[in-house]
Parts: structure tokens; sequence; C-alpha cells
């Protein structure tokens, strides 16, 4: 068992300043400028996807978003914690992790537009697509992680979700079997301090970091706007579950800038202060900041990473402005693994109304 | 007055909270924010945290709770924010809520009313869209009930909760912004378990519920317009069914069609065309004839079109039992 946290691990400060915690900065020691402006790239990059996205929802492209402003850090830092063969299972809000994870920018939009259930490949860059249903991807991250140790190989799994997720049976559920099984699960909450309209006081009276001692798991809190503080103790846990030591939980202190998703309307739950208070804390000014603080950023490299923002949002918004709506008769397939002689018979009714229509 | 159906509801929360003490609303983002589709809107405000109360985000949590205050003598009225969300709360709701009054030989009540917004057609994503009305209607123990006009709103949701057992309330949420007048003084004018015949026709008779009721409306307006008129009959109650109203209209016309949005396999249109062929056998000059979604995961947004029953679709139906 860890020792019990009582404060956020921190690395960098707001105004960039760094924190001297050797314990935690040891595992981002290797962390070298180059390897920082990395994270601030993706950070700006996957900011420049969301405020995209939100855009195309606001024109009619989008059914729905949901945006991850604010929690670029936390997603970001323990993306780039992952090894490639470790497993994601994430709820609907990680496009930062997707985007980590190398899915394509073209395919971060398909589910929002409505037409199709999915996104990307999950076995192709390992990481699920979108679970809407609060909760249940802990469960599932804890099942392959155990399957996984149960073939022998080293690799971790990773369950994102929310501070709400944590009210879930799912959840609870999923710390008890992880725990027992010694499963290799890295549990990561974004705290972003709702969920819809609730206030995690809604949610729990401690913080939910103190959840996963009751199952013996150790938790740890972190400055979720702090990509370097996120990097390391999300190492640390990746590292702990695939040398076989069990499950870890994390609970990244983040804020959810934006609304819950685009057809949400945060100012009838919360104060403009609220949201004021954690803007002086973003994510992405700091490692600006802290970069710039010690000579390692240039304005070149800023524009270039600005360009770089700007060309993947092109592609985002041309992909999705060209996304075809769906062969309604597609409708039929997949829906089992075997076709059966229901699928075959409706396919051809819908094919039949549709001729139908095409005459007349 | 003119209401759309959120308002309604809104207004039958409140005059049951008014009325009685011991009506508690639970769900998630249900105070402040009024609920995602604004049904509980101003009532939190108005009745204090401890009537109107934002529950952690777990809806076993949020359904077992309620049954432990009913059975201390609260009304309790639960909302399950999106039908696709009512899964984690089964459990409590068929094991627990649904059996309580017969586990206790009638000594114990569960006065529950489930709220759940259901079925597509609003453009949203996987699991809001769901038509899971079967699964509580196989249930014995459950009334299963779905308004499908503001006036019905208002009405049956103080039916609801005004009733001993636990009710599961399908809101149509494609309805929500629907507008009609309400009289919000007057009592109910049906038994909640009964069927409310819309429009009087001799050709054939279509029975709907909840978001197609209007679909059908809509179909018997063209079928009038091509000579046909059809009975169009909303079901209301889902279990248990009023096959009285069904069969009297049947009697008449010889020829039904059932419609809902729900898959079409081991839907309640099968209950309701075996129900309705035992009784109008000699009377029936064609075969029941159902009209649904397919048998498919609710498809995405771009598609719902094509799986919803549209009047096209109802109109093919009814075309085949005028031919038979
Ligand atoms: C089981 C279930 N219940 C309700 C919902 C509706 N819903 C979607 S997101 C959400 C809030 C989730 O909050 P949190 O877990 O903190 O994650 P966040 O959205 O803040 O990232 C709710 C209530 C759902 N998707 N799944």
């Amino acid at each position: 068992m860890s020792q019990q946290q009582t404060y956020p691990v921190q690395l960098v400060q707001p105004d960039g300043r760094r924190v001297l915690d050797k314990e935690h900065g040891a595992l981002v020691a290797d962390v070298d400028a180059g390897r920082l402006r990395q994270l601030y790239r993706d950070m700006v990059i996957t900011r420049r996807i969301d405020v995209e996205a939100t855009a195309l929802q606001r024109q009619g492209q989008l059914g729905l978003w949901p945006p991850l402003l604010g929690q670029e850090a936390a997603q970001v830092g323990s993306a780039h914690a992952l090894h490639p063969d470790d497993y994601v299972f994430c709820s609907y809000r990680e496009t930062a992790v997707a985007y980590c994870r190398g899915v394509p920018p073209e395919q971060l939009t398909a589910l929002w537009r409505g037409v199709s259930h999915h996104c990307w490949d999950p076995d192709e860059v390992k990481m699920t697509n979108a679970n809407i249903v609060v909760g249940s991807q802990g469960l599932h991250a804890t099942g392959y992680a155990f399957a996984a140790h149960l073939d022998g190989a080293d690799i971790a799994t990773i369950a994102y979700f929310g501070d709400g997720a944590t009210s879930q049976g799912d959840l609870a559920e999923a710390l008890g079997f992880a725990a027992a099984w010694s499963a290799p699960v890295v549990f990561f909450c974004q705290n972003n301090q709702w969920a819809i309209s609730e206030p995690v006081s809604v949610q729990s009276h401690v913080p939910l970091v103190r959840r996963a001692d009751g199952y013996g798991i150790p938790g740890v809190q972190v400055d979720g706007n702090d990509v370097l503080a996120v990097l390391a103790v999300t190492r640390r846990a990746v590292e702990r579950a695939r040398t076989g030591a069990g499950p870890t939980f994390i609970e990244a202190m983040t804020y959810r800038m934006g609304p819950h998703t685009t057809a949400d309307d945060p100012t009838r739950y919360r104060t403009a202060a609220d949201t004021e208070f954690w803007a002086q804390r973003d994510p992405i000014e700091r490692v600006r900041l802290l970069l710039d603080r010690e000579g390692d950023l240039s304005p070149e490299f800023v524009q270039q990473v600005t360009g770089e923002a700007d060309e993947v949002a092109r592609r985002l918004r041309t992909a999705t402005i060209e996304m075809p709506d769906p062969d309604p008769v597609r409708m039929f397939d997949n829906v089992y693994a075997t076709e059966h002689p229901l699928m075959t018979e409706e396919r051809q009714q819908l094919s039949a109304h549709l001729a139908e229509g095409a005459q007349s | 007055m003119i209401t759309t159906f959120a308002a309604a509801l809104n207004v039958g929360l409140r005059r049951a909270m008014e009325d009685d003490a011991k009506v508690v609303l639970l769900g998630e983002d249900i105070g402040r924010l009024g609920g995602v589709f604004r049904v509980t809107d101003t009532l939190q405000k108005d009745f204090g945290e401890h009537r109107v109360i934002d529950t952690p985000l777990a809806e076993s949590g949020i359904v077992g709770t309620a049954f432990g205050m009913a059975l201390r003598g609260y009304r309790p009225v639960v909302e399950i924010q999106f039908d696709g969300f009512v899964y984690p709360a089964f459990d409590q709701i068929v094991s627990q809520v649904a059996k309580i009054h017969n586990r206790t030989a009638g000594k114990v009540k569960a006065p529950l009313t489930i709220r759940i917004p259901f079925g597509g057609g609003i453009g949203a994503v996987e699991h809001h869209s769901e038509s899971p009305e079967v699964y509580f209607a196989h249930t014995a123990g459950l009334r299963v009930v779905s308004p499908s006009t503001p006036a019905d709103a208002y009405s049956m949701i103080r039916q609801a909760i005004s009733l001993d057992d636990p009710v599961i309330f399908f809101e149509p949420k494609r309805r929500y912004w629907d507008k009609a007048d309400v009289d919000f003084e007057g009592e109910p004018d049906l038994p909640l378990h009964k069927a409310r015949v819309r429009t009087r026709g001799a050709d054939a008779t279509v029975v709907a519920y909840g978001g197609t009721v209007a679909t059908a409306l809509t179909a018997a307006k063209i079928a009038a317009e091509e000579g046909h008129s059809l009975e169009v009959i909303d079901l209301r109650s889902l279990s248990p069914i009023d096959v009285d109203t069904i069969a009297e209209s049947v009697d008449k016309t010889g020829r039904l069609v059932i419609v809902h949005e729900a898959p079409v396999f081991a839907g309640l249109g099968a209950e309701i065309a075996a129900r309705v062929t035992e009784r109008c056998f000699y009377h029936l000059e064609a075969p029941v004839l159902r009209v649904g979604g397919y048998d498919i995961p609710y498809p995405p947004a771009k598609l719902e079109k094509h799986h919803l029953p549209d009047p096209d679709r109802i109109l093919a139906a009814v075309d085949r039992c005028l031919a038979a």
C-alpha cells in the first residue's frame, strides 16, 4: 500500500515554475526540452481538434460533441505514459487520448455525426470506441487486464472515467475484481469537478482517490492540469501493472472548461468565477510558461505548432463534412457475426421499400 | 392552456408535490439543471433539495433508494435520464420493486413512478433512443404506461403517482416539445389502463403508442385524402393492455395494424395481435399486421428515419390489409 497522499502531486506550478518533488520528478527525469515540446504540441493540437469539432457541431455538421477543453494535460500526460501494446478503455471524452494513440483526425467524428456507432478500429490503436454508458468500461479494462495476465503478456490496461462514474456500481465492482485478481489495470479518473450539472460533492464526501483504499488499491491524486505530473504518476502506475504489482487508482484533478456536451448549458448550474479560477490554471499555458522560463520555446516552434494544429483541424473539418450518410441497408450488417434469416429478410424488406420510394 | 408535453409533466409533478408532502423526486441533474429535458425545471427551487434530489450518478442506487423510501411511506418519482441508462437499475426494478407486494402477501406496497424518456427521432447518439418497454411489460407487478399528448402527460403522471403500484412511465422524448391545450383543473377523463380512440374510422384500426401515435394520425389524414377512414387508437397503457377498446374497434373495421418503434420481434405488437386474434377471429378480414423498428440495435442518427415507422410504411400496411 502506498502512503496516503494528502496533496495532489505537482511538478510544475501554474506560473511555470518547477516544484521540487524528487520522488515524482525522478519518474520524468528523461523528459528533456524536446520531449516537453512534444507534450506541448499534442496538447495544442488536441485543443485545436476540440475547438474545431465544437464549431462543426455549432454549424450543424455534428449532432453532438463532448468537449475536452481544459483536460488536455490529464489526457495527453497519461496517454504518453502508455506503451503501444497497452490497451485503453475510454468513456466518450478522451479525444486527446485517441489522438495520442494514433487515431487519425479524420476518424474522430463519425459517431458524433451520426453516421456510425464507432470511429476507429479499436485493435489497430489498442483503444476502445466511446463508451457512453457511464462506468461500465472499468470492468472491461479489468477483465482484459486479467486475461492478458493469464496469457503471460506484459501489458497494462487503463480505464478512463469521470468523477460521476465513480458512483456507479460497475466501478465499485471493477475495483473489487481488480484488487482480488491483482489485475494489471490503471483506473484513471478525470475529476473535472462536474457530472453534467452535479458537482463532485454529490458523488462523494471524501476525495475520490480514497475509494481505492477500501479495496486495498493504492491511490494517487495528481494535479490534472500539470502534464508532467500526470505523466509521472501514470508511468509509475503502468509500470506497477506491467510488472505484476497490481492495480492503481489515479485521480487527476482538473476542470471541464466548456459545457458537458454541446447540448448542455453550464450557466444554469455554475458560476463564471469558478470557471475563471480554473482558467488561471490552464494546462497548456503552464507548459508554455515552463518552456519559456527555461529558454526552450522559440517563436518559430510556436508558429510551427500552430500551423500543424491548423492543418489537423482542416483535415478534421474536410473529412467530417465529406462523410456521406450511410446506405440504409447497412443497418443490418454486423448485428450478428453470423447472419441469420431475420436480418436477411428485413434487409430485403427495406431494399424493396426503398426501391418503391425511388419509383414513385 | 397551451403547453408543451414537457411543461405539462412539470405542472403534473408540481401539483402532485403540492398535494402530498410524501411525493419526492430523485434523479441525475433534476435539480438546478431541471433535468436534461427540463421536465423538473424550477421544482427544486420551489420545493427544496430534500424533495427534488440530485442523486449520485448511479441508476441502481437511485431506484434502490427510492424503493427504500417507498417502504417508509414516501411516493418517489424517479427520473432515469435516458432509456439506455435504465439497465443498471433493471435488477432493482424487476427483482425488488415489481415483486415486493406479492412477496409480502400484499402487506408492503411500492408506489414508485419511474419516468423514462424513451424512443428516437431526436438525432441522438447511441443508448439515447431505445424502446425498452417490453422488458418491463413482461414483468408481473409493474404497470407500464406511455402518454402521447401534453394533456395525457399531465393526467397520466398524476394518476401514476397516486397509484399504489410501481409504474414505469415512458415519455416519448420526440414529443417533449409538442404543444396542445391542457386543462390543468379537470380530473382525468380516462382510467390509467384505458386506451384512447383518437380518430374514428371504418376501414381499418391502427393502434400506436408513445412517439408513433402522431405518426399514425398523420397516416390517417393521408388515408382520408385517399378515401379510407382509419380508426387510430392510442394504447396509453402498455401493461395491462386495454383489449376491449381495440377489440370493439376491430369488430367494426375488421382490420388491424399495430405500430411501434420498438423492434417488431417479440414486441408489444405480437401480444396485441395474439389477443385481438383470439377475441375478434370471426370479424377479422385480414391478418393483423405490425409496423415497427427493425430488429437491430438503434441505428446511427442519420439512419433513424429509415428505422422509425413513417406514414408511408403505415399506409403500406393498411393497403395490404385492405387488399386482403
Ligand atoms: C449509466 C449512465 N447514466 C447516465 C448517463 C447520462 N450521462 C452521460 S454523461 C453523464 C455525466 C458523467 O459525468 P462524469 O462521470 O463525471 O464524466 P464527465 O462527463 O464529467 O467526463 C451522465 C449523467 C450515462 N451516459 N450513463
